[in-house]
């Protein structure tokens, strides 16, 4: 987006946000009540093309929620807080070649694959574990059927043309 | 830095972007079945203003009381034209011996529900004698049920309410749930016809099952049960495609066996299961008494009774013009709701729960109402009921509890949109409140496809027609764009194609997210708004000779009003011989054109009505021109247009 350096400039990119941010927000709110299930607000997040931790992630919400948790997010608490973290451009996604070394990390033979059971290992037992759902789901796509194993430079490729 | 330390760094990042990813996909998905829904809505909404131009219509149209009395009573709910008595008409229909489908047994058992579902596995048609039987039969049974069925259940009988219940799901929930018995009670809330290619064999084993088990198995109406809908949505096509001698007859039957349909279901005396939801009048003692078969159809409201009906033209829910009192139709006043029935039946087939307290119109549909957890806390307890079971609106996972409990969708067509699109759900309820809910999503391969081919699937089809919108509304977008661009430069700031974009259309989308999919845009993020035109085009039909330029805009109000204009054709095609003559067409499109201000000359009527009588002998075969006109995307490898939506 571009940069405006007087303060109209930057008003309209505000507005500009706000806007974006409230597409996301009312896609996701199914009752048009201006509030959103709090496990939908991670998806939320992440669809505006931030990428923050899991443990970011839970700051975030903490920050968003009620001081009661209701289990349900406000817009009105929600806007000013995502505003800032676009203006902010926090949680940058990953660049492709950062995503390919973490991969080669996990394959120091340079094999160039991973098997189906070293990539299950890696990613429910190390860092912000995945749940099983998400473990299927990411094999889904990531597993090339005839060797069961997971082509990682082959399957970033896909990924980031399929991304946008 | 240890290797474990490196390794913990790389698990990380690759977590954290595959759940960015996956954040993403999920968010298209979500878009693209809101740019389905609001589609579908505003489909529906220019459905239920088609009666402003029947109105309309009939207030200009003068030849029509003279030529056609049968049109008028056909538009105004009167008591059909006579037809034969069952005995007679059925009876002189013979099946040959050549006919290889199933032979129904009346009084019916449960062998032909069997007989049925065995046959439509095997994609066989039921014939017209036995398809006339049943609607015949089914009429005289409905004939005698309340408006609102009692239903009871028992610690051993469970009961599986179903919504939208179209073909492909049918099969998957009779199969996992089993056929409806004795012992395994149904309810069928709604919209058994549809968009499915098999809407009348879903239908005849519904009503089969329903005859020979009328106790157990439980049918309400629908908005689409209802023939101006079927109309649009392609079950007219369908009947009249299947069965070309008798497909006539049986629409006729049809109607009125639809009008019979029960309103609703109350359980144990504590669950209302009804279409579409409720309003903040909803009065169901008055619903409990209404003759609930003189509600024809959504598009005709009735014509008042009394003598100041200026008072009636104020703003009412719908946007359904009252008809002048001028008018004289066949059947009496008395055939016809008050207009407060009227609107009671149309809250409960249409309304739609929100989380926003209060009632307000329906305004993506155009009719029936928004109702607030408030309302339904009000509407329950006046009526000391606990609970409210609808269907009517597409639910991501095929169902959705709101209102606090107390407002349950049920929604049992998987795919509804397109593969991949939603989950369908069924729910099991037994005594007690304990319901229970069976989600699936059927498909067409052997295993699940990854996510990223369902979401790019589904997507691309929301995108397609959302396009096909675009251009069906080409000239008014232009016209708004270039009112913002002063300069002449071709391009707008976001913000500006966005509200343009919004008010021509009428559709609430998220315009931002989706612009990368519809058009181009430059260094400095400005739209290239003529961009989405590009690569797609009405074509216009091949046989006519059409020129460019002065063409295309005829092309595209054609194109954009082709539903509306089938269903006008349709209507005043009486005998569905798919004919009209030249002057009821000059006549009837010179009322359109003034009543949706198109600006279209005369002259170009007139050629346009040479252009339709292809065979040059003073009739139009409307169907037939109306099906040229389609969208070409010019980067697809098919021709056709093939949209759900279109």
């Amino acid at each position: 987006l571009v940069e405006q350096r007087d303060s109209r400039g930057t008003e309209l990119v505000v507005a500009e946000f706000h806007k974006k941010i409230k597409d996301a927000f009312e896609v996701f709110d199914h009752e048009a009540n201006n509030t959103v299930d709090v496990r939908e607000i991670r998806t939320i997040i992440r669809s505006l093309g931030c990428c923050p931790s899991e443990g970011e992630l839970h700051d975030l919400i903490v920050e968003i929620e009620e001081e009661e948790p209701t289990g349900y997010i406000r817009f009105e608490k929600f806007l000013p807080v995502m505003t800032k973290v676009l203006l902010e451009k926090r949680y940058r996604p990953i660049p492709e070649d950062i995503l390919l070394r973490s991969f080669e990390v996990l394959d120091p033979s340079k094999r160039g694959f991973l098997t189906k059971e070293e990539l299950i290992k890696y990613m429910t037992e190390e860092g912000e574990p995945f749940s099983q759902e998400e473990m299927e789901e990411m094999l889904s796509a990531a597993i090339d059927p005839e060797s069961n194993s997971i082509r990682y430079k082959d399957y970033i490729a896909m990924m980031v043309v399929d991304d946008g | 830095s240890g290797c474990g330390e490196d390794l913990l760094k790389a698990a990380l990042v690759i977590q954290n972007w595959y759940r960015g990813y996956s954040a993403r996909l999920k968010a298209r998905q979500r878009y693209a079945l809101t740019i389905f829904q609001s589609i579908e809505y505003a489909d529906e909404q220019g459905q239920l203003q088609l009666s402003n131009f029947f109105s309309f219509m009939l207030e200009n149209y003068t030849q029509i009381h003279k030529k056609d009395p049968e049109l008028l009573a056909r538009l105004f709910g009167s008591t059909l034209q006579d037809y034969k008595d069952r005995q007679d008409y059925v009876s002189h229909i013979d099946v040959p011996d050549s006919y290889h489908g199933p032979r129904l047994q009346f009084p019916l058992t449960f062998t032909d529900i069997d007989l049925l579902v065995e046959a439509f596995k095997q994609q066989q048609i039921l014939h017209a004698h036995y398809v006339l039987e049943v609607l015949f039969e089914t009429k005289k049974v409905l004939k005698q049920m309340p408006n609102f069925t009692h239903v009871k259940t028992s610690p051993s009988k469970e009961l599986t309410i179903c919504g939208k219940f179209q073909s492909r799901a049918a099969k998957l929930i009779f199969r996992s749930n089993g056929l409806p018995s004795g012992s395994n009670t149904y309810i069928f809330n709604g919209d058994f016809v549809d968009r499915g290619k098999h809407s009348i064999e879903i239908l005849m084993i519904l009503f089969v099952s329903f005859l020979v088990y009328p106790n157990d198995l439980h049918l309400n109406r629908g908005n689409h049960e209802d023939f101006m809908m079927n109309l649009r949505y392609g079950f007219t096509k369908e009947i009249l495609h299947k069965y070309k001698i008798h497909g006539k007859k049986i629409l006729q039957i049809l109607e009125d066996v639809y009008t019979w349909l029960p309103i609703g279901t109350i359980i144990d005396s504590e669950i209302l299961v009804i279409h579409g939801g409720i309003s903040e009048s909803t009065d169901l003692n008055l619903l409990h008494r209404i003759e609930r078969n003189k509600m024809k159809s959504v598009l005709m409201s009735p014509i008042p009774l009394n003598e100041d009906h200026n008072n009636d033209l104020k703003k009412n829910k719908i946007n359904t013009t009252i008809i002048p009192r001028e008018v004289k139709t066949n059947g009496s006043l008395s055939e016809q709701l008050t207009k407060h029935e009227w609107e009671q039946v149309i809250d409960i087939l249409w309304s739609d729960p929100r989380g926003k307290r209060g009632c307000y119109p329906n305004t993506s549909r155009g009719g029936g109402c928004y109702f607030g957890p408030d309302i339904t806390s009000k509407v329950l307890n006046k009526y000391q009921l606990k609970m409210l079971i609808r269907s009517h609106e597409c639910k991501p996972e095929g169902y959705e509890i709101c209102h606090d409990g107390k407002v349950v969708t049920v929604f049992s067509a998987s795919n509804y949109y397109e593969e991949g699109s939603n989950r369908g759900a069924y729910i099991k309820l037994c005594s007690g409140m304990n319901l229970r809910f069976f989600q699936y999503q059927v498909t067409k391969a052997t295993c699940l496809r990854p996510l990223y081919q369902r979401v790019n699937t589904i997507e691309s089809s929301a995108i397609r027609i959302l396009k096909e919108r675009m251009i069906s509304r080409k000239t008014d977008l232009i016209h708004a764009f270039q009112l913002q661009d002063r300069s002449k430069s071709g391009k707008l700031p976001m913000g500006q194609w966005a509200f343009s974009m919004e008010n021509v259309l009428g559709l609430n989308l998220p315009w931002r997210s989706l612009s990368p999919h519809l058009v181009t845009t430059d260094k400095s993020g400005n739209i290239n708004y003529m961009s989405s035109f590009e690569d797609i085009h009405i074509q216009k039909p091949l046989k006519s000779g059409w020129s460019d330029g002065a063409q295309s805009t005829l092309i595209e109000t054609l194109y954009r009003y082709r539903s509306d204009l089938q269903i006008i054709f349709n209507i005043i095609d009486s005998d569905h011989s798919g004919l009209i003559s030249m002057e009821e067409f000059r006549a009837m499109w010179k009322l359109f054109n003034s009543h949706y201000s198109i600006h279209i000359d005369d002259f170009q009527i007139d050629d346009l009505a040479e252009r339709m009588d292809l065979n040059k002998d003073g009739s139009i075969d409307f169907n037939e021109f109306l099906k040229a006109f389609y969208v070409v995307h010019k980067l697809d490898n098919v021709n056709k247009s093939d949209s759900k939506l279109a």
